[in-house]
């Protein structure tokens, strides 16, 4: 048993090592598309000027952002004469004839600090008009987040949806007997450990601002919630009651988690600080099972999993705690409720009757529910913050992984990892502009 | 528990049966007479060799520990979607429950556990509950609440790698464990 200590030098020499490393390191996971959306965009994206010296491909990250959502079609950009970088070279009629609707072109130029200007413009092939067009000014480590925005500006012009792509994820792998909470980008790349420890560690849930994550610990012996700050690194405990503590889910206002305690026997759930002073208050008063807290996004309500009707099922609370609703009433198991962002609909997990668990999305106000997956074990349902996708958890040859699907079932994705079982992901909320 | 009393007796009788000297005819050197020694019929007389009673350590066996004794078996299993304590398992549990009534400075967790199917926070609750029976069953049959911890590992912390029914079952479990193991 390592002393706190010990594990203090462990976890600086573990942030050490990975500030070392050069940050165009590897990609840790790849991606696998399935399936298209209802409509795609014809769009062609020509290679920026002088791009081909730089160590980041811009147009390449932004290809494949657009490609991964399934909404979008590239069209071939190679082989004009000459290759356009300004609106005035641009060559409409054979564009179209292409069959692009869209078509992007930029250039990029080293300043004389180091930095470089990276400007784009979005044109539209059929109209022959400037649908947007930015300059970003950012050093050589920035280039890929860059290529992430200019990619949320495409995405957002054409689908009419804010983009993704310069969002975070998080998730948990497990190596051999260590656990490491991972952050990566949105595509699965640069990867960091945020926290490692030879005891499992689960359900970690993003702060709204983006700043904190609480997760559950097992390295007590028994569960307990942290809340990890990402800036300093450090982790502080702010549920460790008699029992066990866990299922940590942030109120909107980023002050306050419901979480779930067994202190007074049962599980139940409870209100604690972020900051871990102050006691708990408790807002079930069951003698059953009452776990899964998941706020909606106006803070009113909470979803959560119950089974005082008998077996698992989803139940809607005011988020002060009070009568609850039942939301679903198909099969005998569901559980794992998450709110969509926009409020509309939440996507949860259901039991199938051949024993199979996936993923499905429940719309508030037609209460219809449609299935979105058909994996063995699909779980850990996460919506990207533009509430059009859901990052969950899922299993291929023997090892978990991580796999999206689109809100309306029709795109699906899978992330591979080099090596390690990945489980537990929770999308990051939207950055600032 | 009576196996423990009668060791503890036999123990006690060896022990009391060791120091008690024999006196034997005048001029020949008294010894200390063991009931497990075979003695010489004849004495040597005048040895002028100073003997001294062989001390007899009392070995006692740590019954929780001991393989011949229930309180060494810790772990209850349950089936599928279950926390209800199956009736071979109530020796088990009624065996733990009179050592703490019996031992009020001992404590215990009860630590749940269930298979892998299903959501993991789902699992954390229903591990708990097996947990909580065990605990329940001890507390009926004489042990203190103050002496039992409950907490669960839900799928986190399986015995039995595997997708096979066979693993799930060995992972249905609730595990005793003193405080100090």
């Amino acid at each position: 048993m390592t002393t706190i200590l010990t594990r203090r030098i462990a976890y600086w020499l573990t942030v050490l090592l990975f500030a070392a490393l050069p940050l165009a390191a590897r990609a840790a996971l790849t991606i696998e598309i399935v399936g298209a959306g209802a409509t795609q965009i014809p769009i062609a994206i020509v290679p920026f000027r002088t791009e081909e010296a730089l160590p980041q491909k811009i147009t390449q990250v932004v290809a494949a952002d657009l490609t991964r959502s399934g909404l979008f079609k590239m069209v071939d950009a190679g082989g004009m004469v000459p290759v356009p970088y300004e609106p005035e070279q641009l060559n409409y009629p054979q564009w179209q004839a292409r069959g692009a609707e869209a078509v992007v072109i930029g250039t990029i130029a080293q300043m004389s600090d180091g930095r470089y200007d990276v400007r784009f413009r979005l044109m539209d092939a059929t109209k022959q008009t400037q649908l947007a067009g930015y300059a970003y000014f950012a050093p050589a480590g920035d280039l890929r987040q860059i290529a992430h925005k200019i990619a949320d500006v495409i995405y957002e012009k054409l689908t009419g949806d804010p983009g993704v792509f310069a969002t975070k994820i998080t998730y948990i792998v497990k190596r051999g007997k260590t656990f490491e909470l991972q952050v990566a980008d949105a595509d699965g790349y640069g990867p960091q450990t945020v926290a490692s420890s030879t005891e499992p560690l689960i359900s970690p849930a993003w702060s709204p601002d983006g700043t904190r994550i609480a997760y559950v610990s097992f390295e007590r012996r028994k569960p307990v919630v942290n809340v990890l700050n990402l800036a300093t690194g450090q982790s502080r405990a702010v549920a460790n009651f008699s029992g066990s503590n866990s299922a940590p889910a942030w109120a909107p206002d980023g002050r306050r988690l419901a979480v779930v305690l067994t202190k007074d026997g049962g599980s139940q759930i409870y209100m604690v600080n972020a900051d871990g002073g102050g006691g708990a208050t408790r807002l079930t008063h069951t003698s059953s099972i009452d776990t899964e807290p998941n706020f909606s996004p106006d803070g009113q309500w909470i979803l959560f999993t119950s089974d005082r009707g008998g077996g698992p099922q989803i139940y809607r609370m005011p988020a002060s705690g009070g009568q609850a609703q039942r939301m679903t009433f198909e099969g005998s198991y569901n559980v794992s409720p998450r709110h969509s962002p926009d409020g509309k609909s939440f996507a949860f997990v259901q039991r199938t009757g051949g024993g199979q668990f996936n993923l499905a999305v429940q719309d508030f106000a037609s209460r219809q529910v449609q299935g979105l997956t058909d994996g063995r074990i699909d779980e850990s349902p996460s919506f990207a913050p533009n509430s059009r996708m859901i990052l969950y958890a899922s299993h291929m040859g023997g090892r978990g992984i991580l796999a999206a699907v689109s809100s309306d079932g029709r795109v699906k994705q899978r992330f591979l990892e080099n090596a390690g079982d990945v489980r537990e992901p929770a999308w990051g909320p939207a950055g600032k502009k | 528990m009576r196996n423990v009393v009668t060791t503890l007796v036999v123990l006690g009788v060896l022990a009391g049966c060791s120091s008690t000297p024999t006196k034997e005819q005048e001029g020949a050197s008294v010894e200390d007479r063991k009931p497990t020694v075979s003695q010489p019929a004849q004495k040597p007389a005048d040895t002028g060799v100073a003997t001294k009673p062989l001390e007899t350590k009392t070995v006692t066996v740590n019954p929780l520990k001991d393989p011949a004794n229930v309180l060494s078996k810790r772990s209850v299993y349950f089936d599928y979607d279950s926390n209800i304590v199956k009736d071979e398992f109530k020796p088990l549990v009624t065996a733990h429950a009179k050592y703490l009534s019996q031992n009020r400075t001992a404590h215990v967790t009860v630590q749940g556990n269930t298979d892998e199917r299903g959501s993991r926070e789902y699992n954390i609750a229903l591990g708990q509950r097996r947990a909580d029976a065990v605990k329940q069953m001890m507390q009926l049959l004489g042990a203190s609440p103050q002496q039992i911890e409950t907490v669960s590992f839900g799928e986190e912390k399986p015995r039995a790698e595997g997708n096979d029914e066979k693993a799930y079952a060995e992972n249905r479990r609730a595990d005793i464990v003193y405080q100090g193991e």
